[in-house]
Order: C-alpha cells, then structure tokens, then sequence
C-alpha cells in the first residue's frame, strides 16, 4: 500500500517536471517551423548561388551550385557587380548613424526634460503633451513626409529658408538638393565614409523624431528623484549648477543609459524610415546594413549572397548586442557602487 | 570621450540660460526674465515640432492639386477633398480603401493575437520553471531577436514560395509541393502561399513571435510568487493556477503586448512589399510608400498628406492611450537600479 503510494507521488512528481515542456511546446512547434528551419535554410543557401531561376526547385534545381564562402568573400571585399558598394564603408556609415543619433537625442531629451520640470514654469502641460507628438506618428508617416519636406523644387524646407533668407534680404529662392546632392558638404568629416546633405536631412528628420522620446524617459526619472536631496545640497551650499552635476545627472543616468542603448539598436536597424526617406541614395551613401541587404534580396534577387549578408548581419548584432549588454550591466548599479 | 562634447555644450547652455535644473523649489515664482527666456525656448521646440504636422495637416486639408509653390503651415481653407479622393480611390489600381484597410487590419490584428495566445504559455514556464534546458531553450527563443526582420524574409520567401495550389486543367487540382500535375504540366497557378496575406502573417509572426515571449515573460517574472504559492497551499494545481491567478493578473500586459504588436505590424513593410505582388493584397504602409518617390508624379500631394494622416490615426491613437505602460517599463526599470 505504502509502496504504491509511493509511485502514485512519483508519478505525479514526474508530471510535474515534464509540465514546463508542456507551456514550452506551442511556442517551439511554431517557431521550429517558421522561424529555426528557416534560420538554417538561410544559412545552407548562403553557400549557394540561389537565384531567380532556382526559385522552382530550390536546393535540388540543377543550376544551383554549392560555392563555399565565395558569397561572403564577394561581400567583404566589395566585389558584388553592384554599383558604389564597399561592406566597409556601409557598416562604418551605420555605426555612425546610429551613434550620432543617440548623441544628440539623450541630451536635447535631458536638456528640454529638465527645462519643464522648472518649477513655476507657465503653460508646462501644453508643452509636455504637445512635446510627445512626434512619438506617436508611425515612423513611416514621419519619413514619408519628411521626404516631401525636403523636395528640391516643392518641399517645405527650402521654402522656410527662402522665407529666412528673404529676411535677410535675398531674393533667390533656396534650391538646395536635400536628398540628390552627392558632394558632402562638410569633406573629410567622417573619414571613409562621405556624409551627403542625405545624412544631414535623416538626422534632422531623426532628431524631430527621436528626442521626444528621450525626453519623456528623462522626465520620469526626474521625478522620482527625491526632493531632500536637493533640499540638504542646498543647505549644503551646492550651486544649481552643482547640483545639476552631482544630482541630477548621476540619478538620471540608469534610466539613460538603457533608454540611449535602445536608442543605438533601433537606429542602428532603422529599416523602414531609412527606405522610405532616401532608399539609402544618392549613389548608396545612406544604405544602412539592413537596406542593402533587402535590395540584394527584393531588387536584384540574388537570394543567396542576401542570405550570406543576413549572415553576416546576424554577428554584427550579436557583437553589439553583447557590447551594449555590458554597458548597460556597467552602468545598472551605480546608486551601489 | 566622444559625448563629452554634447555634454559640455549643455553646461554651457544650462549656464546661459540659467536654468533651474535642480528641479528643487525654492518656494517662489521664477524671476520674470528667466520665464520669459524659458518661454521663448519652449516656444521655439514647439514650432519645431509642430512644423511637420501643421505642414502635412494643411496640405491635406487643402483642395489644390498642384504641388505648394510658397510655404503654408496653417490651412486657409478646410476641405475634405483630398480625404474623400483617397477614401474613394486611393491608388491607380481598381482596389478600394476599404479593401487596403481590411489586409493591414487582418496582418497587423491577426500576427499580433496569434503571437500573443502561442507566447503566454512559454513566458509562464521560462518565468515560473526551473527545469533543464531552460537557460538553452530560453537563449534559442531570444536568438532571431537579434535578426532584424529583413534578416529572416530570404528564406522565407523562399520557403514559402514552395507551396501552391495549382490548377492541372481537367478540373484537377494539385497542392505542391506534396503534389504535383500528372506528367509533370506545369499548370495555371491559382494560389501562392508566398504572394498572399495568410503568407505574410506566417512571415510576421516569425519575427513577432520571440518578441512575444521576451516582453511577457519581463512582466510575469514581476508577479509575486506568493499568490501562487497560496493557491498551491489551497490545492490548485498548476494549470488553474495559470489560468485563475497568473492570466487575470496579466491582462493589462498581454493588452499592452497586443497593442505593441499593432503599433508594429501596421508599419509593417519588408515581409508584405517583398512577398505580395498582386493590388488586391497590398497594405496602407506599401500603399503610403507607392505615394511618394519618382514613381509617384502622377499623386498630388494633398491627396498624399491625407494618406499620411489616416495612416498615422489609429498608431497616435493607441500610443496616447497606451502611453503611460509603454514608457513605464523603461523608466521603471530605470529607477530601479
């Protein structure tokens, strides 16, 4: 009696530790199909030359033919048939962008965030609900219209600089070539990497979108930090100034730092604003790793180097992911520290 | 090093300015000169936020077909028009709006519910189990996070090319690839699974599916172990308490988890721009693209600026309901340390 009791606990303490698998099985059955076998799909046709003409058959189709590491080597070293593309020169414009980016955004966010927690400040609501807008157009929208903005002939930004200059009486209407113009205005500035007036209209458009969001992280933050402090700093003798420096700061900075690494990673991937704004012209010198590699698969359609690209793409993120990581597990404890 | 710079102009701009960054009270009203300068700063962030949306509200409201020829950031006129033109006959093909509307609702509804019902399950067990494998099986969930999406649609693409249903003649029909036409005829293709919609949601939940997990499991781990622990003391076992403890509780995160995925998938543009070729099928995201760029001179801009707004509605809309929980994690997190 006592025995089978025994196994009926067994058996129930066997149940329950298959119980996890049981949550897990949904989710693995759908992701082994389409998510890890693609995965490896991706990585086997990588050493293929898949083309167009494989698409019927795949990986048995006759034509298609297993070239090692020729499709990274292409990629590497520059040597794709396509025009004005250099592996090289497209991550180093990556990384840039979105360093720049980040650079500027937390502390215009930090900067404007504190300027409406001033204490006394009129109309400080308004503000702070109308500041938030650019957070919540779809980021399709905002480069969309952008693009328009800066039209050579018809957009919005040359016509505001027409309207400045014409202040300052000149009365030739601005034709700056926004999104055309190939020759960088500021040479040598990024080294290796020519930064077109492109560039410089993505960063405007970026920053219009991007800051707000910092900002409302840095106001929370703000607010939680506790009064007293300031309070004791004060009886202190610390400055504004200083306490700005020795308060302010070093308490905003763990919410920041997570908030300015999300900011990297999602520049750094900006699929979808970048295409829609410059698709990545003139002449490539706003391709970011993510829009060359859909034009290698949906323009030129030479699936396999794409998926070597992806590939290669795939490290990439996983070294900035763990870079990123140790920033942020760096910087987490400070307040312990 | 490299942000030192942003960092030290704000000193000096903070010092210019002589703003009260302490956030501290000093119990009185501002100096009237300094809330007049902190009013002309906000004045001025606010135009720049403003300009876009007013630029793109007054075109859209506008009944002039031929491009701005002068600035106009304020409608002289408010006609619906343009609106009515887009709502009528949004594109040069024969497809309805309502038609563009259904797909994107469809994609963006449709990937995010299915990633939601299939992810819970797993969260709950990596977040509540401990069980062999679990670090492993986690990491293999998390690793195509790191994939942007245009990193997985080769192999998609191709993948999901393979199947079709075609039409043999003689009404016989074969569903390649388990079946093929008698004599190997190549037959008239009546339905490829990769040039549909049922096809871009698979492709989509690819990606939006570990996200999912990842963002769910986050909120469950936060969930007191205690609740259970007493239901377990009451004799529940593990599935009631799942469904009567852990779902109840969790309800506004998987909402939060849901509408994420929406504001998401409604952008979406990748999956659908490289796998839908066919009018019928396309979303407002492609249909907003294909309004602007060299291909687009024939589509006045008014009826572009109200494709840009009823585009960006209903995303504004769910972020400004959603606000508060979606930068809550962040800052929350922040806080913490």
């Amino acid at each position: 009696m006592a025995l089978a009791n025994n196994k009926q606990i067994q058996k129930a303490k066997k149940q329950r530790n298959l119980l996890p698998y049981y949550y897990l099985v949904p989710a693995f059955l759908i992701m082994g199909v389409i998510t890890f076998y693609p995965l490896i799909y991706q990585l086997v046709i990588s050493f293929t030359n898949f083309e167009t003409k494989d698409l019927l058959l795949g990986l048995s189709s006759p034509d298609l033919k297993f070239i090692g590491f020729k499709n990274y080597i292409d990629i590497l070293t520059g040597s794709l048939p396509v025009e004005n593309f250099n592996f090289f020169r497209v991550l180093e414009f990556n990384f840039w962008w979105a360093l720049s980016n980040v650079m500027l955004h937390v502390p215009a966010g930090v900067l404007i965030a504190t300027v409406l927690n001033t204490e006394g400040l009129w109309l400080k609501k308004i503000y702070r609900a109308l500041y938030i807008l650019p957070v919540v157009v779809p980021p399709i929208v905002v480069a969309t219209v952008w693009r328009n903005i800066f039209d050579e002939q018809y957009g919005a930004m040359n016509q505001f600089l027409t309207v400045l200059t014409g202040l300052l009486g000149q009365t030739d209407p601005v034709r700056l070539r926004w999104l055309t113009e190939f020759t960088p205005p500021i040479p040598g500035f990024l080294p290796g990497a020519p930064l077109t007036l492109a560039y410089y209209s993505m960063m405007i458009a970026n920053f219009w979108l991007g800051w707000p969001f910092m900002s409302v992280v840095a106001t929370g933050a703000l607010q939680s930090i506790p009064r007293d402090l300031y309070e004791a700093a004060s009886i202190d003798g610390a400055t504004g100034n200083q306490q700005f420096w020795n308060i302010t700061v070093p308490l905003l900075r763990p919410a920041m730092i997570p908030a300015a690494v999300y900011g990297f990673t999602l520049s750094f991937n900006l699929f979808n604003f970048v295409f829609f704004m410059t698709g990545g012209g003139p002449a490539r010198s706003t391709e970011l790793l993510v829009t060359f590699a859909y034009n290698l698969v949906r323009n030129l359609r030479w699936f396999g180097v794409a998926a070597a690209f992806a590939v290669i793409i795939f490290f990439i993120a996983l070294v900035v992911l763990l870079v990123t990581n140790r920033i942020t597990r760096a910087t987490q404890n400070y307040s312990e520290s | 090093m490299t942000t030192n710079s942003p960092a030290v102009s704000k000193n000096l701009l903070i010092r210019f300015l002589n703003i009260n960054t302490s956030g501290q009270t000093s119990g009185r009203n501002l100096p009237l000169w300094r809330q007049i300068l902190l009013q002309v700063m906000c004045l001025l962030i606010l135009g720049s936020v403003m300009f876009p949306i007013m630029y793109i509200l007054t075109l859209s409201f506008s009944s002039k077909t031929t491009r701005p020829s002068s600035l106009e950031l304020l409608p002289k006129e408010i006609s619906l028009g343009a609106y009515q033109q887009v709502l009528d006959h949004p594109t040069g093909n024969p497809v309805t709006f309502n038609e563009l509307l259904k797909n994107s609702v469809m994609l963006s509804f449709g990937v995010g519910a299915v990633a939601l019902l299939v992810a819970v399950t797993a969260a709950y067990s990596f977040s509540r189990f401990n069980f062999r494998m679990r670090e492993v099986l986690m990491v293999l969930v998390f690793i195509p996070l790191l994939m942007p999406a245009v990193g997985l649609v080769t192999p998609l693409y191709l993948l999901l090319n393979n199947f079709k249903l075609v039409d043999c003649g003689k009404d016989v029909m074969a569903l390649m690839p388990l079946f093929a036409c008698d004599g190997g005829a190549k037959g008239k293709l009546i339905f490829n699974l990769r040039d549909s919609l049922l096809g871009v949601g698979i492709a989509m939940t690819a990606s939006a599916l570990p996200f999912a997990v990842w963002n769910l499991k986050g909120y469950l781990d936060t969930i007191p172990r205690e609740l259970e622990e007493a239901a377990a003391i009451d004799g529940a076992d593990s599935n009631q308490t799942f469904w009567k403890i852990i779902m109840p509780l969790a309800a506004p995160q998987l909402a939060v988890t849901f509408f994420l995925g929406f504001i998401g998938h409604w952008q979406e543009f990748v999956t659908s721009w490289l796998f839908l070729s066919q009018p019928k099928d396309y979303t407002l995201a492609m249909t907003l693209y294909n309004m602007t760029g060299q291909y687009a001179s024939s589509i006045p801009w008014n009826r572009f600026a109200a494709m840009a707004v009823i585009v960006a509605l209903p995303v504004a809309f769910v972020y400004v309901a959603l606000q508060k929980q979606i930068v809550g994690g962040l800052t929350a997190g922040g806080i913490k340390g």
